[in-house]
């Protein structure tokens, strides 16, 4: 069973359509003591980084013992961001911190018409260099350059945890993946085909703890 | 590098997708669930739902129809046509939309593209603005393009943008339904006023109609109707034609 962790930002309908129709069994738990009785955790997201204010305390303690403890988490859109240390976005909300980094603005570019936010389907590349290579449990089954749904103002830097950067203006983490803990930048339950495969492959890694 | 998008639209009155030209003589084009579903296939990026009649019967109608187009696409799915409140907008969105497209309701409220902005994110909400030229300018119009708004497009679509819009929906009621071409010069004059993406509606007949949108309009998504659902225009054929004229997009 799979705890959906709503906390406010956004809807939510999107992402339990998909976690249906790929027939996964997920609830949402009404309070952090409850997470335990849960074999993985996905955090969803839309929005502002303020919005994880509503994480700090009891569910950000509670969400970060089980993840020390092994249990898979999927962090989507603004549900990634809330993986690392913060977000310029609200400086004074700490986000999970379980990967190293801040979250910064993107930059556009007038002259090349790239605007902000940067909204659409944009590739994925994968990264050949890092400890974690091609070899990751999210991208499994999947073509390098697939296209997927992004919307965000925000994003996290390329760093060790980054499997998959995308490019607008620059160069930002699209997917991570560390040990028991995955984000992706962009809407898996929007991206069609290849947004399917990839919460099929979180499932897949859920399944086997 | 961000792609272009492509958009099929399907104005729905009653629960069925119908099409006029320059917003009259409708007939129908099918049943919405059916041809989100034979568009996903063929790699269509983005579905609109713009509920044309918006009587209090059609209301839960069209929740019904957004929820039963949202069961069979994995896609980003736009709703609009009579959203004239915060709840009008819930209602979709729990419906299974992730946009909200306003039109009327935005001009007469300004403050409605905030609250939802506020409540949804930027991201899920779209103005949308039907134009037509009128000397050097573009003329707003609303109510389903029977009332003048006294506004231009691009000063408007600035305003949008400063309000809270994520994207302007843009159609040239001059080329509605007429297969002739988008307006491109209104097109670009919108893209080149505000920082958010613009979708240009209205006029697409060819695949040649969207690499000009692309090129001279400055758009960043094309949105079209009649020629997906009559497939006249293929949505592969077109992303393929697309490729070939090295404008990128999703195949």
């Amino acid at each position: 069973m799979i705890a959906l962790i709503d906390y406010g930002a956004g809807n939510l309908t999107s992402v339990r359509k998909a976690l249906t129709a790929l027939g996964a069994e997920y609830a949402t738990p009404a309070s952090p003591d409850e997470l335990k009785r849960f074999s993985a955790l996905i955090v969803p997201g839309v929005g502002n980084f303020e919005a994880t204010r509503a994480l700090v305390g009891p569910w950000r303690d509670a969400i970060a013992g089980e993840v020390r403890g092994g249990k898979p988490l999927f962090g989507i859109c603004l549900g990634m961001q809330w993986l690392f240390e913060g977000s310029d976005e609200a400086p004074d909300v700490p986000g999970l911190g379980v990967l190293p980094g801040r979250v910064t603005r993107l930059q556009g570019d007038a002259d090349k018409r790239l605007k902000i936010p940067h909204v659409g389907w944009n590739a994925l590349s994968f990264r050949s260099r890092g400890p974690y290579g091609y070899h990751t449990a999210l991208l499994r089954a999947l073509d390098d350059g697939a296209h997927v749904y992004f919307t965000h103002s925000f994003a996290a830097p390329v760093t060790d945890a980054c499997v998959a950067e995308t490019r607008h203006a620059e160069t930002f983490a699209a997917v991570v993946e560390r040990d028991n803990v995955f984000g992706v930048q962009f809407h898996p339950e929007k991206s069609s085909d290849a947004g399917l495969q990839i919460l099929r492959n979180f499932l897949e890694v859920a399944r086997a703890c | 590098m961000l792609t272009k998008r492509i958009i099929a639209c399907m104005d729905v009155r009653d629960g069925h997708v119908v099409k006029g030209v320059k917003f009259q003589q409708l007939r129908h084009a099918g049943d919405p669930a059916e041809l989100a579903a034979r568009y996903n296939v063929e790699g269509i990026d983005e579905v609109v739902i713009l509920d044309i009649t918006a009587t209090l019967e059609s209301r839960r109608a069209l929740a019904d129809t957004i929820h039963a187009v949202a069961q069979r696409i994995f896609l980003p799915l736009t709703v609009g046509g009579g959203i004239r409140s915060e709840g009008d907008a819930a209602a979709a969105v729990d419906a299974g939309a992730d946009k909200v497209s306003l039109n009327t309701a935005a001009l007469k409220h300004p403050e409605l593209i905030t609250t939802l902005a506020r409540r949804y994110g930027s991201q899920a909400v779209i103005v949308a603005i039907d134009a037509k030229r009128r000397g050097d300018g573009f003329a707003v119009y609303v109510r389903s393009g029977t009332a003048d708004a006294a506004r231009d497009a691009v000063e408007w679509a600035r305003e949008a943008e400063s309000r809270g819009a994520g994207e302007i929906l843009l159609t040239s009621m001059d080329r509605d339904g007429t297969l002739s071409g988008f307006d491109c010069e209104m097109t670009a004059a919108v893209a080149d006023a505000v920082n958010i993406p613009v979708i240009a509606s209205g006029g697409a007949g060819t695949v040649e109609h969207f690499c000009e949108v692309f090129t001279r309009g400055h758009a960043d998504a094309g949105l079209a109707a009649s020629i997906f659902h009559s497939g006249s225009v293929g949505v592969g054929e077109l992303k393929r034609y697309l490729r070939g004229q090295r404008i990128p997009v999703r195949l």
